[in-house]
């Protein structure tokens, strides 16, 4: 109850105790995957819902655009939360024989926040995609 | 370890593209949390999946604190030849569990 209604105004308790990801925290964990390689919008569609009744299990998926053949296809999906305690949720490798460049999970997510999803495919370009998600109870740290 | 459900098509096409879901049952403890003393329970969570078809790598997944309790993959593969989809996943304590199923892939 209580977390219901501190998640309602966009902050529980655990969260002043613990350190959050920041936009620039998650742009330092993607600088380490991506490089110094330009990160376009496009190719990358994140689905997630607009709002999650509860943050500690969000159904997300990532498809990217790809022929998936030897010559051209995904290399990996990277996905980052800006509102967790840590920047990282999943890093997926593929390859050709995915046939189709689909994953999904379910993730956690402290607070709302937007979610960042990026890209890699086989001739070195990086695409990305990001959402935002309303979160109503979020995922606790609480017993 | 107990209650891993894996969903691969038993029967496919060659060349069919096909949905592959794993779900482990797993505390996916993300380290962030606090016991009533307020103590840090320490992190344990599953780290890293891999899943091999007849042997070749298809897929492989790192996992952060920020993946739910257990956890739940899909990913695509190409229904190849008739074999097995093997996967194997690595905890904090460096433990890897191996779960497998098999896939009979027609013409």
């Amino acid at each position: 109850m209580l977390a219901t209604l501190a998640g309602a105004f966009g902050a529980v308790p655990w969260l002043q105790r613990s350190a959050m990801a920041t936009p620039a925290t998650v742009a330092a964990a993607m600088r380490d995957i991506v490089g110094d390689a330009k990160l376009q919008p496009g190719r990358v569609k994140l689905d997630l819902p607009p709002i999650a009744e509860n943050g500690n299990a969000v159904a997300v998926s990532v498809r990217v655009e790809s022929p998936m053949t030897a010559a051209d296809h995904v290399r990996s999906i990277h996905l980052f939360a800006e509102g967790n305690p840590l920047p990282n949720v999943a890093n997926f490798q593929l390859g050709p024989r995915a046939g189709r460049a689909v994953v999904a999970t379910r993730m956690r997510l402290a607070t709302s926040q937007k979610v960042i999803a990026v890209a890699q495919l086989s001739d070195g370009t990086w695409w990305t995609d990001s959402a935002e998600i309303f979160v109503t109870l979020a995922a606790c740290t609480e017993g | 370890m107990a209650g891993t459900l894996i969903n691969v098509p038993p029967r496919a096409k060659k060349g069919e593209v096909i949905e592959v879901k794993i779900l482990i049952s797993h505390p996916m403890e993300s380290g962030q949390r606090h016991d009533e003393s307020g103590r840090v329970v320490p992190r344990f969570i599953i780290n890293r999946l891999v899943c091999a078809y007849n042997g070749e790598e298809v897929f492989r997944a790192d996992l952060f604190p920020a993946i739910a309790a257990n956890p739940f993959l899909s990913f695509c593969t190409v229904a190849t030849e008739s074999g097995t989809l093997d996967f194997s996943w690595t905890d904090d304590a460096g433990k890897v569990q191996t779960a497998s199923a098999r896939i009979e892939v027609d013409g």
